[in-house]
């Protein structure tokens, strides 16, 4: 499968990944590579198989629901690059 | 607005419902509302790198209780996918969702028309989610401020069949909807404060042709506004295909303040949510016995409830719809009737909405915060039953226990309201008042009958309306005959 | 007493027989870290704090309380969060970042006595195979000689460089696709990734979460059983962890298992070289010189496992990694547009391999795509996990080489991904089925670079998988060898 430059864009922006213009064409060329040999799973035969997306046999376990976490605003906003009123702050978001 | 009888509006509704619970879905912070930002926020609601979610159970019970409510199937097994996309209230770059298997599947409710009918509106899935957290846009002019003190809350996502086809119909059906969430303790339904959202997919065709292109409005966030933005599209897309044009698949926002709907910047492109199983949750396993646990201690729904009072009580079907229409109006009423079983239903559901609305209502109050409690009004019934006061009296008792939150015993003493029963008592004062009016006695028996009235009034004032006028009544009548 | 070459269990002996004190050995430690930077096998080290730590351990020690590791300094791998200690998954978009938590496993091993000596080098985001992915520049395989600079593998390739090298005496590292086990093999050393949810991931900064576990990376195969006693437990705050009893690797050791060993005939292929053949071969017969069986056995689809574990891996990666945007911590790339910000902070913050990752990771789940591509991989790897569960009726343990080859010069790689991953070939069939697997080091190839073999165990079956791997080590030339 082709990875062209457009593609390769449309997957940097929706990855919010930025690629520089002279990177686009190679990129284009290592995604295709790579897309072109993961491609060779086309060869198995995977009719009526179930999809496992855990290794595991686990059932998911529960939390009882009791208030044990939170009250913590130093600790959540110790590392935040800009924050003001325990805000975090950003660019002005447009709806 | 005029609508052709030849076009039909095809609505579904996605209802979004924060569950009660005390801590979120997926961490152990607190879910109450209007604190100070980023007080109720976890490690894992901040995303940090290396935290991980782990399930509340609670929310899925309420999940379950939901999905009975809505007589919908449980999924006794149904798994979370992550939805991805990015947004500053968005802290992990995407939420925890369901997508492909839901906890619950088809159901539906009922809902009743103004023109007296009813309708069935199907339920297509519930699932649960995470809720997003907050953006602050007005703090500062070139900066959104972010609190994530929502962010992790445990939502339910209800979507409808496009069954519905009228702002009639969709009103209905969310205010359905509400009662049965609040009924059963799993939402409080608060449309001011959020915790339940409504989005309005809606298109319209002619009659008998294909479905229409479909617009998805947002923003909706009143049980008005929800009348107002279908009213609005109808005529925004019956306008434009009247006139050749298209309707662009898209999103659209509600402007409370135009009652009109407007198109969002156009963000196609970024919606792929590129939906896949979250790996850090096992599937969702739903045992029967759980299943079965949660039916039994189901409290009784409000359309078998409406029934019970029909059928039971012989409560006009318009009546009983408003009873159960709030869990507080039916408790109330429960209430009165528990106290006594002597009680006539009827008599105690037309006080409540003939009289104790009228008056909550010109004071802007809800039931619950009623002066008058049900215990209290139920005596005040027993009164009349009891011929302790009359009818008319028992109104004036009425207004002034509402007033004054005193006991309608109380002021019946206070105010000497006893009703005159004592038929010696009433015969003697209407012979008093037949002998004041001895001008006006012959002029009745020469024919004037309307008379009658003015002599009862008489006998009213002497008793200032104490008489009992069934009594009063058959003895003028006597009297006057001779 | 040479406290380089030391391993955990005789450096345990020495300090529970108070013949050394932890901060003598912390403190010489420290020195030989410092003396060998040129492997760059640390990214930082945990000097203002360690000593004390030492000290108060020693005191323990004194006590007669001492915990089942106290006092051992251990080297981490800088992928665990460490509380109030930079953690960088050697990346441009942590490197500032302290943690305020410590993750599960580290606080294990601190709740044992063991207590950090320093972060170790790793490929970026824990997405690589030779270390030559760090923001922090590659770390060194102590096995190079000359000029040459061999890579010490990926991800983990600081902490096998650390204890191969003689700086750290043992260490963690994680393995998502052999992570642990190939830098293992390529620096002579012991490195165990355990079965899928017998290791905590809280507080791991996660790559891919279906694979992601962590383990020892040690001298001896003794010492891993006893790190990953101490390692290893339930977490509730991990809905993928294994709720079971506590683990005694450690003292199981001794039983001496009579084992039915696999050979898969798949992992045989013309391509591999002599020298691996050899070795293999040699270890066959070590095997049944202790009464074991050996049977050839059947894993039909693993020459799909590299291509389902990048689809997988990529694809559960590139949704890990949204969480790195700008907003709550790590690096920030300001801009007037938050969508501006978050492509230039990740353009900044992320190297070019975790790009193609996340690429791969996004266009493999993306809408149209999804059914080709993640879809089949994840019934590939039903497959292949049925494949080990077949093999596993008929045998206790698989025995293949770890690797296809021994460790390669740094920058030869470098420029071509695919040739990159096929490094892995051997050891992500174990990752897609959640297995236990060892790469024990059994003898130099023709370059003098270790040659590590593997051994998969059933779900949970760390015992049986301990066993062999003695079995490995005792009768292998590797440990009379000189090691560095």
């Amino acid at each position: 499968m082709d990875i062209d430059k457009k593609l390769v864009k449309k997957i940097a922006t929706l990855s919010r990944v930025k690629i520089e213009e002279k990177e686009v064409e190679r990129f284009s060329k290592e995604l295709s590579k790579i897309i072109t040999w993961v491609e060779k799973l086309n060869e198995v035969d995977t009719k009526d198989i179930t999809p496992i997306a855990n290794p595991s046999d686990i059932k998911i376990p529960f939390r009882e629901d009791e208030i044990n976490d939170g009250k913590i605003e130093e600790k959540i906003l110790k590392n935040a690059p800009e924050k003001k009123a325990g805000y975090f702050v950003v660019p002005k978001v447009v709806e | 607005m005029k609508s052709s009888n030849n076009w039909e509006t095809i609505i579904g509704l996605e209802v979004h419902a924060q569950i009660i619970s005390k801590s979120k879905l997926f961490s152990g912070a607190s879910t109450n509302f209007g604190s100070e930002p980023n007080t109720q926020v976890s490690l894992v609601d901040a995303a940090m790198p290396g935290m991980l979610p782990v399930i509340n159970k609670d929310c899925v019970e309420q999940a379950i209780k939901t999905g009975l409510g809505l007589n919908a199937q449980i999924n006794k097994r149904s798994i979370f996918d992550r939805k991805n996309y990015f947004y500053p209230d968005l802290p992990q770059g995407y939420q925890i969702s369901q997508f492909s298997q839901p906890i619950v599947g088809k159901g539906s409710i009922p809902i009743d028309l103004k023109d007296g009918t009813s309708k069935e509106i199907g339920i297509t899935r519930l699932h649960i989610e995470q809720d997003a957290g907050k953006s602050v846009h007005d703090i500062e002019p070139s900066k959104s401020y972010i609190d994530l003190n929502r962010s992790g809350i445990a939502l339910m996502e209800i979507v409808s069949e496009p069954d519905i086809r009228s702002a009639e119909e969709a009103q209905e059906y969310v205010k359905k909807l509400r009662s049965i969430l609040r009924y059963i303790g799993t939402c409080d339904g608060n449309m001011e404060e959020g915790s339940l959202r409504c989005d309005v997919n809606i298109s319209v065709r002619i009659k008998g042709e294909e479905l229409g292109t479909r617009a998805e409005i947002k923003n909706v966030n009143s049980i008005k506004s929800i009348g107002q933005a279908i009213d609005y599209e109808f005529k925004r897309q019956t306008e434009i295909i009247s006139s050749g044009g298209k309707i662009d698949q898209e999103t659209r926002l509600f402007d409370e303040k135009k009652g009109e709907t407007r198109s969002m910047r156009s963000k196609e492109e970024a919606h792929d949510y590129r939906y896949f199983p979250d790996p850090d949750l096992p599937p969702l396993e739903i045992e029967d016995e759980w299943i079965e646990k949660i039916k039994k201690n189901l409290p009784e729904l409000p359309d078998v409830k409406k029934k019970n009072l029909i059928n039971q009580y012989k409560i006009p079907s318009y009546d009983a719809a408003i009873l159960v229409s709030d869990k507080n109006n039916a408790e109330f009423f429960d209430k009165i009737i528990a106290g006594n079983k002597k009680r006539n239903p009827k008599n105690v559901a037309n006080w409540i909405i003939g009289e104790l609305f009228a008056l909550l209502n010109k004071n802007n109050l809800e039931i619950k915060d009623s002066p008058i409690k049900a215990e209290d009004l139920g005596e005040l019934i027993d009164y009349i039953e009891d011929q302790t006061i009359s009818g008319k009296i028992a109104k004036n008792v009425f207004d002034e226990m509402f007033k004054t939150k005193k006991k309608a015993k109380d002021i019946i003493e206070k105010k000497g309201l006893k009703q005159i029963t004592d038929t010696g008592e009433i015969e003697k004062l209407i012979d008093k008042v037949l002998n004041n009016n001895k001008e006006k006695v012959d002029e009745f028996k020469s024919g004037k009958e309307k008379l009658f009235g003015y002599f009862v009034g008489q006998v009213m004032q002497e008793t200032k309306g104490t008489a009992n006028p069934g009594i009063v009544n058959k003895i003028l009548k006597k009297k006057l005959a001779k | 007493m040479n406290l380089k070459n030391i391993n955990l269990e005789e450096c345990l002996k020495l300090l529970k027989e108070k013949k050394i004190s932890s901060k003598e050995l912390t403190s010489f430690y420290l020195k030989e870290a410092e003396a060998n930077k040129n492997l760059n096998a640390y990214i930082s080290m945990n000097s203002d704090n360690v000593i004390k730590l030492a000290e108060e351990s020693d005191k323990r020690i004194l006590n007669n309380t001492a915990r089942p590791l106290e006092g051992v300094p251990i080297a981490i791998k800088d992928l665990f969060c460490t509380k109030d200690i930079l953690t960088t998954a050697a990346s441009k978009m942590l490197d500032n970042f302290k943690p305020a938590y410590e993750s599960t496993v580290t606080q294990n091993l601190w709740d044992a006595g063991a207590i950090l000596l320093g972060k170790t080098n790793l490929d970026e985001f824990a997405m690589g195979s030779s270390n030559e992915t760090s923001f922090f520049g590659a770390s060194i395989n102590p096995w190079s000689k000359d000029k040459k600079k061999y890579v010490s593998g990926g991800s983990s390739g600081g902490s096998a460089a650390a204890v191969a090298g003689n700086i750290a005496i043992a260490a963690t590292g994680t393995d998502t696709g052999g992570s642990i086990r190939q830098p293992a093999s390529y620096c002579g050393i012991v490195g165990l990734k355990p079965t899928y949810g017998r290791c905590s991931r809280w507080g791991i900064v996660s790559f891919a979460s279906s694979l992601d576990q962590a383990g020892p990376m040690t001298k001896t195969v003794n010492d891993a059983a006893l790190m990953l006693d101490a390692m290893a437990g339930y977490d509730k705050k991990d809905s993928t962890s294994a709720n079971l009893e506590k683990t005694n690797f450690y003292k199981n050791l001794k039983n001496n298992k009579k084992l039915k060993i696999g050979i898969p005939k798949q992992y045989k292929n013309d391509q591999l070289n002599d020298e691996i053949i050899k070795l293999w071969d040699l270890g066959i017969e070590y095997f049944k010189k202790n009464n074991c069986e050996v049977v050839e056995i059947d894993l039909p689809h693993t020459e799909y496992a590299l291509a389902t574990y990048y689809i997988i891996s990529s694809a559960e990666a590139s949704s890990n990694l949204a969480r790195y945007d700008g907003v709550r911590y790590g690096l920030r790339n300001n801009s007037e547009n938050i969508n501006d910000l978050y492509e230039q902070t990740r353009s900044e913050g992320f190297g070019n391999e975790v790009k193609r990752r996340i690429m791969i990771g996004t266009y493999v789940l993306s809408a149209g795509y999804y059914d080709a591509y993640y879809l089949k991989a994840q019934k590939v790897r039903s497959k292949i996990i049925n494949d080990f569960k077949k093999a596993f009726e008929k045998v206790d343990i698989i025995f293949t080489p770890t690797a296809p080859s021994d460790a390669f010069e740094q920058g030869s790689k470098i420029d071509d991904p695919i040739q990159m991953y096929l490094n892995d070939v051997f050891t992500v069939p174990a990752s897609l089925a959640g297995l236990p697997a060892i790469s024990v080091p059994m003898g130099l190839s023709n370059n003098n670079l270790p040659l590590g073999f593997q051994i998969i165990g059933k779900s949970f079956d760390e015992d049986s998988v301990f066993s062999a791997a003695k079995i490995i080590e005792e009768n292998s030339n590797f440990k009379k060898e000189d090691k560095k």
